[in-house]
């Protein structure tokens, strides 16, 4: 009893950090519709500032209370302020996909530059009173134990009042409500998304703060506080703060009795070797099943898009692009140094796994954040069917990724857009923990990894497995360029555009999306193999989901629906690699250059190639003298004889009322149908509400 | 005649307004203007730019060229919150409330346009006692009806220079609309300009002072109701002349 008693006191200081954590997800989420994915990296930055302010024995060692209210009143707000201004905003009606990538962004270059600022090193960072602490039910409690209580119980009130009896706090929860109507009763909803966001990253801070005592001062840990948090907003759907406080408390508990209790079911009173990893997933798992548990969302029906206009290359078009890049690839390796080869093979290895994203992403619609963890899964099945560099490893690898990209996409059918994000991500950080630490797979060494081996050509050198990276990836490119140019690419686009309609026609969603998501999971297998013999070894940490966050940022800023985009991505991350090999300050550049890039997407989400390709085919157009259509042809007017030049207050003529008659879509008189069709056709297109 | 407020300068005046829906233009030079204490009514099919209007007038959707003035003074550009704060008052299509807010901070929010909490309940509870019995109660709970008097109460309590009403009757008992129309009538009556819009013109020519005809993008043709009524109901019986 005594024991129960202890781990319920436990879980609720752990509930109360999720829930601080997770109340600050919620406020923003819902007052600026962007999901932030640098929530707990925003914890981790506060975390550290707290300790350079607080212990660091070279800083300038301020009082608690003090060094307190410097970060939560000061900076964290300071910095939620800023990145709302700066980034959020212009995201309103972004896709889905560039949101992400903004967000991610900013994760990746908060870890980069925590990494930067704070080298890995053993940091003191005691909780509050240190270790003293009090006595109760027979359960010695400490005093930062009973804080963090308090402290969350406190957060609820202040959230509770905030946001019922204050105008601004009412004034958020209209803003959720809408948007729109709460600007045209003249409360500034930017105002209110900036207040929201200065608080969301002041509760992101003080959890950071709150754990970092718990889990010790480590950046890759505090980061991933937000998954937990994630899991305790998701059973509120991210809306609803009561239901908030309910997740916390049940993943608290959970993460508390797990490691107690679940031994117990077993037979020597300790887990099975293969659930090793089971107690830091308590989290992602319980993410995963509340994320099945949602009802389903409703179909969405068609959304207005703003993307630039992308040109398909045909195949012709696509074979010479191919051909182009292997004889580049041909003149490169003989070129390049040893060191710089492999880092551009390594850029081309990771454009293969890129180019996974884009039927997925670019095409279909949907968001995966574990494509390197299907990478990694391609490459231990190359590394136990083709340890000798047999083709039959690749073949092992595409199968084995397209099964489980296919296991993974069955739950996430039924859900869409964030969630499903979400449900990747869940899947990613549960491989890292628990399937490739396992003694089966990479457990704790490196195992080596072949390189193809045709028999009859050989690409075991590093300039021969370079131009093999070059063909693969051209052969790739191909196969998705010509994916698009099909009938499934039809679908992927249709789907994307309106699920709804889809299915109204008939189209079977389900298959779809099974198709795509296994297409996309092959694709990324064959990369990891692929990659996975460059590097010759793999170990369990080589296709962690954070080191995966790169290669979305930078297939999306080379275009995430263009082949040559997620070339332009790969060889983008050689650039940063040699960069840092050349400099080694910049160690952390892979994160912080690939988070640059994601935070400026926001003003340019269709991505590079698209972007330049429709400036060079403009510049071509009038280098031959072309006319630029100035803008989309605007619809044929039926009642352009109508004119403004009808003096106001005059009776129709006869053909005006004619013309009038036709666009109420009423008339029946001779020639009177065609000119009805049109309008309708003309009032739809041009105006989506009347 | 339709008192014009000769002299003065209209509430609200548009002239040669354009604006497009990322590169599809909607209003090809949109001509219109309000003058003070008038009911405007703008009358036209689906898609031929009434809410686009709308949008423009309170600030929601940029415009491409033209001008719009309140009261003489050129506005383009403003951000709907400070013309909202101006006195401009939008009921957008659809029910204009918070559905997930409670009737009371519904009306707190009418606190953006610089009025006192206290006067805004009092005035909204006199004039919907149904209100005050509802008051606690979340908005999107009540029937359609009360939530559309619950959105006119913010007309009725912030005592605006200028009403837009965007399809006041959409999806509501014929019997309602007749209500709500009294309603309108009654702030035209306090002197509020109105600019309403709707599709089916029966009810709102009785209270309308003038009425337009818009058909794409443009205001095609501007006179009494008793004319625009004679101009529409010859459309609609497909005459012709």
């Amino acid at each position: 009893m005594d024991e129960f008693i202890r781990l319920t006191i436990f879980g609720l200081v752990s509930a109360s950090i999720y829930f601080v954590a997770a109340s600050g997800l919620v406020l923003t989420y819902t007052t600026s519709g962007i999901f932030n994915f640098a929530h707990g990296a925003t914890g981790m930055m506060a975390a550290f500032v707290y300790w350079e302010l607080r212990f660091n024995p070279d800083g300038p060692q301020l009082p608690t209370l003090v060094a307190l209210v410097v970060v939560l009143g000061v900076l964290a707000p300071l910095f939620g302020m800023v990145v709302e201004r700066v980034l959020i905003r212009n995201l309103q009606g972004a896709s889905l996909a560039t949101t992400l990538v903004v967000t991610v962004g900013l994760l990746a270059g908060l870890i980069g530059l925590a990494q930067t600022i704070w080298p890995p090193e053993q940091r003191r960072f005691p909780g509050f009173f240190g270790d003293s602490g009090f006595e109760f039910l027979n359960t010695f409690i400490r005093w930062s134990q009973a804080i963090t209580i308090l402290i969350a119980i406190g957060v609820v009130i202040a959230l509770r009042l905030l946001l019922y009896n204050t105008r601004a706090g009412v004034a958020m929860r209209a803003v959720v409500d809408n948007r729109d109507l709460a600007a045209l009763n003249g409360a500034p909803p930017s105002r209110v998304s900036s207040m929201s966001w200065a608080m969301g990253s002041s509760l992101a801070a003080l959890g950071g703060i709150l754990l970092a005592p718990v889990i010790s001062l480590e950046i890759i840990a505090l980061t991933l506080l937000v998954v937990n948090a994630y899991s305790a907003a998701m059973v509120g759907r991210l809306k609803s703060l009561p239901l908030t406080l309910l997740g916390a408390v049940i993943l608290g508990l959970l993460t508390q009795y797990e490691p107690s209790y679940l031994p117990r079911v077993f037979s020597d009173d300790r887990l099975p070797d293969w659930l090793t990893g089971l107690n830091v997933s308590v989290p992602v798992i319980m993410l995963f099943v509340v994320l099945l548990i949602l009802p389903a969302a409703p179909l969405r029906g068609a959304r207005l898009r703003k993307s630039a206009r992308i040109r398909v290359p045909g195949l012709r078009t696509s074979i010479v692009g191919g051909g182009l890049l292997v004889a580049a690839a041909l003149v490169a390796s003989g070129l390049l140094g040893d060191q710089d080869l492999r880092r551009v093979g390594e850029g081309l290895a990771l454009g293969i796994i890129m180019l996974s994203l884009v039927p997925l992403t670019g095409y279909a619609g949907q968001v995966s954040l574990c494509q390197f963890m299907l990478a990694g899964v391609g490459a231990f099945a190359m590394a136990k069917v083709g340890e000798t560099g047999s083709p039959l490893g690749l073949l092992a690898a595409v199968a084995l990724a397209a099964a489980v990209g296919a296991i993974i996409a069955l739950p996430a059918l039924r859900l869409q857009g964030l969630y499903l994000a979400l449900s990747t991500l869940a899947v990613a950080v549960l491989a890292d923990n628990m399937f490739f630490p396992q003694r089966e797979v990479f457990f704790s060494g490196t195992i080596p990894i072949g390189r193809l081996d045709l028999g009859f050509v050989d690409f075991s050198s590093d300039s021969a497995y370079f131009v093999l990276l070059a063909i693969a990836y051209a052969l790739v490119a191909i196969l998705v360029l010509s994916v698009r140019r099909g009938e499934l690419g039809r679908r992927l686009l249709a789907m994307r555009d309106s699920p709804a309609a889809c299915a109204t026609l008939g189209l079977d969603l389900t298959r779809t999306k099974l198709t795509v998501f296994a297409l996309s999971a092959a694709i990324a297998g064959l990369g990891g193999a692929l990659y996975g013999g460059l590097k010759v070894t793999v170990g369990p940490t080589d296709f962690q989901m954070v080191l995966g966050l790169p290669i979305l940022l930078l297939a999306v800023l080379g275009g995430i629906a263009t082949a040559s985009g997620a070339l332009v991505g790969g060889l983008f991350f050689s650039l940063l690699l040699i960069i840092s090999d050349e400099v080694s300050a910049l160690d952390w550049l892979v994160f912080i250059g690939p988070g640059l890039v994601g935070v400026t997407l926001g003003r340019n989400p269709d991505g590079l190639v698209p972007t330049v390709s429709a400036r060079l085919h403009g510049l071509r157009d009038r280098l031959r003298g072309r006319a630029e259509p100035s803008a989309a042809p605007s619809p044929r007017r039926i009642l352009d004889g109508l004119g403004p030049d009808v003096p106001v207050g005059a009776p129709l003529a006869p053909e005006q009322l004619r013309a009038l008659d036709d666009a109420l879509g009423i008339g029946a008189v001779d020639g009177g149908r065609q000119g009805a069709g049109e309008a309708k056709e003309v009032g739809s297109g041009a105006a989506p509400r009347g | 005649m339709p008192p014009d407020g000769a002299g003065a300068a209209p509430v609200l005046e548009l002239s040669g307004v354009r604006a497009a829906y990322g590169r599809i233009e909607v209003l090809h030079g949109v001509d219109l203007a309000v003058g003070a204490g008038q009911v405007f009514a703008l009358l036209g099919p689906n898609g031929a730019g009434k809410s686009t209007t709308l949008k423009v007038i309170s600030g929601q959707l940029p415009i491409t060229g033209g001008q719009v003035c309140l009261t003489g003074r050129v506005v383009n550009g403003a951000v709907p919150e400070r013309l909202a704060q101006a006195g401009v008052c939008t009921i957008p299509e659809g029910r204009g409330i918070f559905p997930s807010l409670t009737v009371r901070e519904n009306l707190q929010m009418m606190t953006f346009s610089g009025r006192p909490r206290s006067m805004i309940e009092e005035q909204a509870y006199a004039r919907f006692p149904r209100l005050r019995e509802r008051r606690r109660q979340v908005a999107g709970t009540m029937s359609g009806g009360e939530q559309q008097m619950l959105a006119m109460a913010r007309a009725l309590t912030t005592d605006p220079a200028l009403l837009l009403l965007d399809e006041l009757s959409m999806g509501l008992a014929p019997l309602i609309v007749d209500e709500l129309y009294e309603i309108v009538g009654q702030i035209a009556r306090e002197g509020i300009s109105i600019l309403v819009i709707e599709q089916f013109a029966a009810t709102v020519l009785a209270v309308a002072d003038v009425a337009g005809i818009m058909l794409q993008g443009r205001v095609v043709q501007v006179g009494t109701p008793d004319e625009m009524q004679t101009a529409l109901s010859g459309a609609y019986l497909g005459g012709g002349g």
